[in-house]
């Protein structure tokens, strides 16, 4: 008899499926998230490969070409202005690649430390419940009554400016938020059988926190992990204009923005214009993406939102 | 009701205390103070018979429950102290602020509401259309983009477009005349920096506009309402709208709180001498005083209008107080 007519062989396995099938249907289902993944690749890849792709140096001064409209070359090198330079002639291009790596610095770390304190602050805070929760959620009332940039900006006066102090400033008053969130999704759990369970078996808190409780508040984190980055890079650039952020010289679109911008606006639109566009795409793709996130992760808002 | 309010209005306490509490610890407790920054600077060298003069007359040398009793005690009495940096009262320094920023911040909200809510009602009555698409691209677009940006590009629009039409580039009048002096300079002043904030702050309540809408759209007495053959228009404008609104005037006023965060950054672009300009001013001078009742003030205000906001909660749905 021939294999092929074996009765089984109606029933094919289906095909396995590959990594492009599963981006097909991720484009398919979540275009617009899928365009806000697209973005972030491209800034990670900007901010990664930044040696490479900058055609100049984002700190090096020509004084010769300052305030160059794009298209400008530069007569040594032969090599194109293509953004045109801002007024200490530095290249606009080659200072946005490298801004990516700054915002992305900041946008990542913050937000992680800053869900991920919130994380277990929210999840303990549930867990033991009582005087602790009344407490933390007081606390926690206090810093959210602060608008994050006035907090951030308090921060930086004390603790002083530059990358990490930025970093600081933003975060704390995202563990709050965070804690919030993940408190309520905690609760819930508190009361599951499989908790008690791990009482009695005689673990200790720290373990029934970390093992068993975070894992299962993962859906909160990673929503409200992918929606602080958007605001971090925000943040950051508004600190930066405001001269309390990333200092000079440093490559940041914030700071890119605060070089007399204004000044600038009529006689060199190029010097405002391009930091701006890279701030709005950056935070645009970022919340696209956490909105597909919440999509994925939070069934109920499915149809809503 | 009453015993709601009263309840209600005792949880705004134990808020405004912390915050003071936090503000007074993050400000007070960290080595070094407005003296040393004052005459040391940043590695220089400072004469340590004048820092302690000057402690000793910022009273910074007093045991540090007695600062947190004289600051705490100020609060209560509305006096603010001084400015450290140019020593006139802090509450005067605030005063010929205020009501700039307060008009902007009127201002902007009105522009969120115009923008966003017919854009949330449309955008949920087409769910799922082109339509809904583009408005919700705009909002995102909004939350996306930095209102000192959007404020600069404003600012180079209307240089390009008078350029254009007039010939003569026009700017913004730089010298804030209050609106019942001279209402046309006012307003053709401060449009602007409220037309960038606003528009920021439209995208959220546009959010929240449209998510209600589709929640109240699909109750049972809007299904009754189309089945006894009521045209679409009014049962989306008649008898949806109005419960949708209910979250919507939460978004709205806890916004109109955050707005005043949100003008730190939009007074600097357009050059207003208002609150938020003066928040940063203080910040860079090291002018605690100053700092700490401005932070108060936001604070403040935000606790403030959280408490309006529940109290029209609970008065537009009763099923609030109860639970």
């Amino acid at each position: 008899m021939a294999t092929s007519e074996l009765p089984n062989d109606e029933f094919v396995l289906p095909k396995q499926k590959t990594i492009w099938d599963n981006i097909l249907r991720m484009l398919r289902r979540q275009p617009l998230g899928s365009a806000g993944a697209v973005v972030i690749i491209l800034m990670a890849f900007a901010a990664v490969f930044a040696e490479s792709i900058a055609p100049f140096d984002p700190e090096l001064e020509n004084f010769e070409y300052m305030l160059s409209p794009p298209g400008t070359v530069h007569e040594d090198t032969g090599k194109v202005f293509y953004f045109g330079t801002d007024s200490f002639g530095r290249d606009q291009l080659s200072r946005m690649i490298y801004g990516a790596r700054t915002a992305l610095l900041v946008g990542f770390t913050a937000s992680f430390c800053g869900a991920f304190l919130g994380l277990i602050l929210g999840v303990a805070s549930a867990y033991f419940g009582g005087y602790i929760d009344l407490v933390l959620q007081r606390v926690c009332d206090v810093f959210m009554a602060f608008p994050l940039i006035i907090m951030a900006l308090a921060i930086v006066s004390i603790f002083g400016t530059g990358v990490e102090m930025v970093i600081i400033a933003i975060t704390i008053p995202f563990i709050p938020n965070c804690a919030r969130v993940v408190r309520s999704s905690a609760l819930a759990l508190k009361g599951l059988p499989y908790i008690d369970a791990a009482r009695s078996v005689g673990y200790g808190h720290v373990r029934i926190i970390m093992r068993h409780m975070v894992p299962n508040v993962m859906a909160p984190f990673l929503i409200m992990l992918t929606a602080f980055v958007g605001q971090a890079i925000l943040t950051e650039a508004s600190l930066s204009y405001l001269g309390m952020g990333v200092q000079e010289p440093t490559a940041a679109w914030g700071l890119m923005l605060q070089g007399g911008a204004e000044e600038y606006a009529e006689s060199a639109p190029w010097v405002p214009i391009w930091p701006g566009v890279a701030i709005t795409l950056a935070v645009f793709g970022f919340n696209l993406f956490g909105d597909a996130v919440r999509d994925v992760l939070d069934p109920k808002l499915r149809s809503q939102t | 009701m009453y015993t709601y309010i009263v309840k209600r209005m005792l949880m705004v306490f134990p808020t405004l205390f912390g915050a003071a509490v936090v503000v007074f610890l993050l400000l007070r407790l960290i080595p070094g103070d407005v003296c040393m920054l004052k005459f040391g600077g940043e590695g220089g060298y400072a004469d340590p018979e004048q820092i302690k003069q000057c402690q000793d007359m910022l009273k910074l040398t007093d045991p540090k429950i007695k600062q947190f009793y004289d600051y705490m005690s100020g609060f209560v009495r509305f006096d603010l102290g001084k400015s450290m940096w140019t020593q006139q009262d802090v509450t005067h320094e605030i005063a010929i602020r205020f009501p700039m920023s307060l008009q902007i911040a009127i201002m902007a909200t009105f522009v969120s509401v115009i923008i966003a809510v017919p854009l949330g009602v449309i955008s949920a009555a087409k769910q799922n259309t082109l339509v809904d698409y583009f408005v919700r691209a705009i909002s995102i677009a909004g939350i996306a983009m930095p209102s000192f940006w959007l404020g600069i590009v404003i600012i180079l629009g209307l240089l390009i477009a008078t350029q254009a039409w007039t010939g003569v580039p026009w700017m913004p009048p730089i010298f804030y005349k209050p609106i019942w002096v001279d209402p046309m300079h006012n307003i053709s002043q401060l449009i602007w920096p409220a037309l960038a904030t606003g528009y920021r702050y439209s995208s959220v309540a546009t959010r929240m506009t449209r998510s209600a809408m589709l929640d109240v759209l699909r109750e049972d007495y809007v299904r009754t309402a189309r089945a006894k053959g009521l045209i679409e228009k009014i049962i989306v404008n008649k008898h949806a709208l109005k419960n949708a609104m209910l979250p919507v005037v939460t978004v709205i006023g806890i916004e109109f709180a955050f707005l005043m965060g949100g003008l730190v950054v939009t007074e600097q672009v357009f050059n207003l001498n208002g609150v938020g300009k003066l928040f940063v001013e203080s910040v860079t001078q090291a002018d605690y005083t100053l700092t700490q009742s401005l932070v108060m003030l936001v604070v403040f205000i935000y606790v403030v209008i959280n408490f309006l906001v529940d109290l029209m909660y609970a008065w537009l749905d009763p099923r609030i107080r109860y639970s």
